[in-house]
């Protein structure tokens, strides 16, 4: 049990406090909003100089987003007939017509299956390891845990050229499988070493009570150590999601097309037709989604895992 | 119910010895205390009965039956720990069933049992609660629940009611040999509190640095100790040592004490060297006319009694003695000790002299 000392903070600190809090807020959410709100620009309100903060919303962002456009000429444009959607009548404003779909999708996809599936690949085998540390004599553990740990002492993209190669001899080159292993590898030691933490800080009680009322190991695992840990497990994701799904320099380097994630795509629609800001904005925009959704969802949970048991239960 | 015996069980942890070669036997249906100092091997000891942990020699058996190296769960007993141990993320209800969900007993049967031992402990009230927010007792009473509701051969406790406050520790005590005396389940409990063990236990085997110093009643053990340190670590104050150089013979049954003449129950054994009187503080007397004497040090009122420490050359000692007798500071008293309680210790080695008074208790095993 820890003891502190509270003193009720007066009237005034909390005020000041208060006002703190909600400054820094505005401070970090302002630049999310602004470009939110570029999303829903047209492309020239969104270069409009001084910036406008008031504008007539559109979807076009999004439109440009989704699709790739061409330019045809009047009597083209006439022959064709009366555009039959809304997005088609958004396009042919500007003189273009819609030739087809974008890769954006494609790229998202890429990334959910890439961020998504390296975040479970490492909460499986960190977990795991993580429960042999904990509760098995490993032999040499200490030095295992610091190998572990040291595979994070230099950034990762010092190794990027060995890895190419690598990846290169051994077709991982542009996969899914082989980003996915790639962000395990570099996720893998922060995820064994948090998790080990939070199962440390479970009573082996609880499992040898199990164990003694009839439990396998194995289920006293997942029925008594796993809802126990799941405040870890939760906070380990997020961290491990976040960094694949953010991740930039890799992708860059070793995917191309099948497996291009978002980030390296987003900035790529600048090129297409002009300098489409609105579009990288909506791009932008729908790529913070699942994260977001994603804390959301574990929130709770993430709320006691981020003091790293610094609270007794 | 099961009668358990332990053999020769020994246990260690890479060069360390935490158990040396354990020997006793918990009758049917019997409350048995494992009491010792701190670090002593008595968890270990328990852990090992209960297949948390395995022996590295010597034998266990549990109703007869050889279990020293079959698992936790297959020898049928339930165990109490310190912290209790109940699954945070289940309720009261939950946690009680949850030994009886694993032996795929039916939703129904389940639910009778629960009620049965909630009822025994008084717990109806709180069954669909979490177990975090429960007082002390409670989840000490829940985690009975959980090791009654199974009915197993044997009880094992550890130090179960270490978590509460001294004043609730008592009365969980009562709770708990009460408990214990209407379902007659064999029970191992662990203490460090000599007087918890006295006062619940049947039968107590004391232990110190691994080695089993002692095992019997309570009673037994307090007139009778095998050991200085049995002597030292129960009674409160603790028995009396007194350091003398001397000699007795097989049949002796006096000893020279600085010049005294002391009476002692005749030994069975003979020594030479140096030796240890040791006196439980309710066993001296004030006598004037006591050739040995001692300077009074100190006293502290107790209410009927007192506790004199007096200055004698042989060392100091503690006198329980009725309060109405004065006392005072730098008083020279003479003493005199009821010879049929004494016992003789060898110095040297700590243990015993047997004698016609002890025998009966140190000769048993
Ligand atoms: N798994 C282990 N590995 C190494 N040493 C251990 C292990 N378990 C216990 N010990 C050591 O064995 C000795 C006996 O431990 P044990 O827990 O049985 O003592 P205890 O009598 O229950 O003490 P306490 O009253 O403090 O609970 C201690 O010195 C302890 O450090
Ligand atoms: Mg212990």
């Amino acid at each position: 049990m820890s003891s502190y000392s509270v003193t009720e903070p007066s009237a005034r600190q909390k005020w000041f406090a208060g006002t703190l809090v909600v400054l820094y807020a505005v401070i970090t959410i302002l630049p999310l909003l602004w470009i939110i709100g570029t999303s829903f620009k047209s492309p020239s309100d969104a270069i409009a100089y001084p910036p406008k903060t008031f504008f007539q919303p559109t979807l076009e962002g999004y439109v440009n987003l989704f699709t790739t456009r061409t330019r045809v000429t009047e009597e083209q444009l006439k022959q064709m007939g009366e555009p039959t959607t809304w997005y088609d009548r958004l396009v042919r404003k500007d003189g273009l017509i819609i030739a087809g779909p974008s890769r954006f999708t494609e790229r998202f996809y890429n990334s959910v299956i890439i961020g998504f599936g390296s975040t479970v690949l490492c909460i499986v085998l960190g977990t795991a390891a993580a429960y042999a540390f904990s509760r098995f004599k490993v032999p040499l553990k200490d030095d295992l845990l610091f190998f572990i740990l040291s595979t994070r002492m230099m950034p990762p993209i010092a190794v990027a050229i060995p890895i190419f190669l690598m990846f290169r001899s051994l077709g991982l080159n542009d996969t899914h499988a082989g980003m996915i292993l790639l962000y395990t590898a570099v996720n893998l030691s922060l995820s064994v070493w948090l998790l080990k933490g939070f199962i440390d800080e479970i009573p082996i009680e609880y499992e040898e009570a199990a164990l003694i009322d009839g439990y396998t190991r194995f289920q006293a695992f997942y029925k008594v150590v796993l809802p126990q840990a799941a405040t870890g497990i939760a906070s380990t994701a997020i961290f491990c999601l976040i960094f694949a799904w953010n991740e930039y320099a890799f992708a860059v380097l070793l995917t191309s097309g099948t497996a291009q994630t978002a980030p390296p795509f987003i900035p790529t629609i600048i090129g297409v037709g002009g300098q489409d800001w609105p579009a990288v904005a909506a791009g932008a925009t729908l790529f913070l989604v699942p994260v977001m959704v994603f804390t959301i969802l574990l929130r709770k949970h993430l709320l006691r895992g981020i003091t790293f048991g610094a609270v007794r239960k | 119910m099961a009668q358990i015996r332990i053999e020769n069980v020994r246990k260690e942890f890479g060069a360390f010895t935490a158990v040396q070669s354990s020997t006793f036997t918990v009758e049917d249906g019997e409350f048995f205390m494992l009491l010792g100092p701190s670090g002593c091997g008595k968890t270990t000891t328990l852990r090992m009965m209960a297949g948390l942990e395995l022996p590295t020699s010597g034998r266990i058996y549990i109703g007869g039956e050889e279990v020293g190296m079959k698992r936790a769960s297959e020898r049928d007993i339930a165990f109490v720990f310190q912290m209790f141990a109940l699954y945070p993320h289940m309720n009261v209800r939950k946690n009680i069933s949850y030994p009886l969900v694993s032996q795929g007993m039916k939703k129904a049967e389940v639910a009778t049992r629960v009620a049965e031992v909630a009822k025994i402990l008084r717990i109806e009230g709180i069954l669909d609660k979490p177990v975090g927010g429960l007082s002390g007792g409670d989840r000490q009473r829940v985690a009975l629940g959980r090791a009654i509701v199974r009915n197993p051969k044997a009880f094992f406790m550890d130090e179960p009611l270490g978590a509460l406050d001294a004043e609730f520790r008592e009365h969980m005590a009562g709770e708990l040999r009460a408990l214990h005396d209407r379902m007659g389940a064999t029970t191992v409990y662990v203490t460090h509190d000599q007087l918890e063990a006295m006062q619940m236990g049947d039968k107590i085997v004391v232990m110190n640095h691994g080695v089993t110093e002692q095992f019997g009643r309570p009673q037994q053990i307090y007139d009778w100790p095998a050991t200085k340190f049995v002597a030292k670590f129960i009674g409160s104050p603790p028995m009396n040592f007194l350091e003398f150089d001397g000699m007795i013979g097989v049949g002796g049954d006096s000893i020279d004490l600085s010049g005294k003449k002391v009476k002692v129950p005749a030994s069975r054994e003979g020594r030479a060297g140096s030796l240890t009187l040791g006196v439980r503080p309710e066993h001296i007397r004030f006598v004037d006319d006591s050739a040995y004497r001692g300077r009074v040090i100190a006293v502290e009122y107790l209410g009927t009694t007192q506790i004199v420490t007096l200055d004698t050359p042989n060392g100091e000692l503690k006198a329980r003695t009725p309060s109405s007798q004065a006392a005072r500071a730098d008083e020279l008293i003479g003493l005199d000790f009821d010879a049929r309680t004494l016992t003789l210790f060898n110095a040297e080695t700590g243990r015993a002299l047997v004698s016609e008074a002890n025998e009966g208790v140190l000769r048993r095993g």
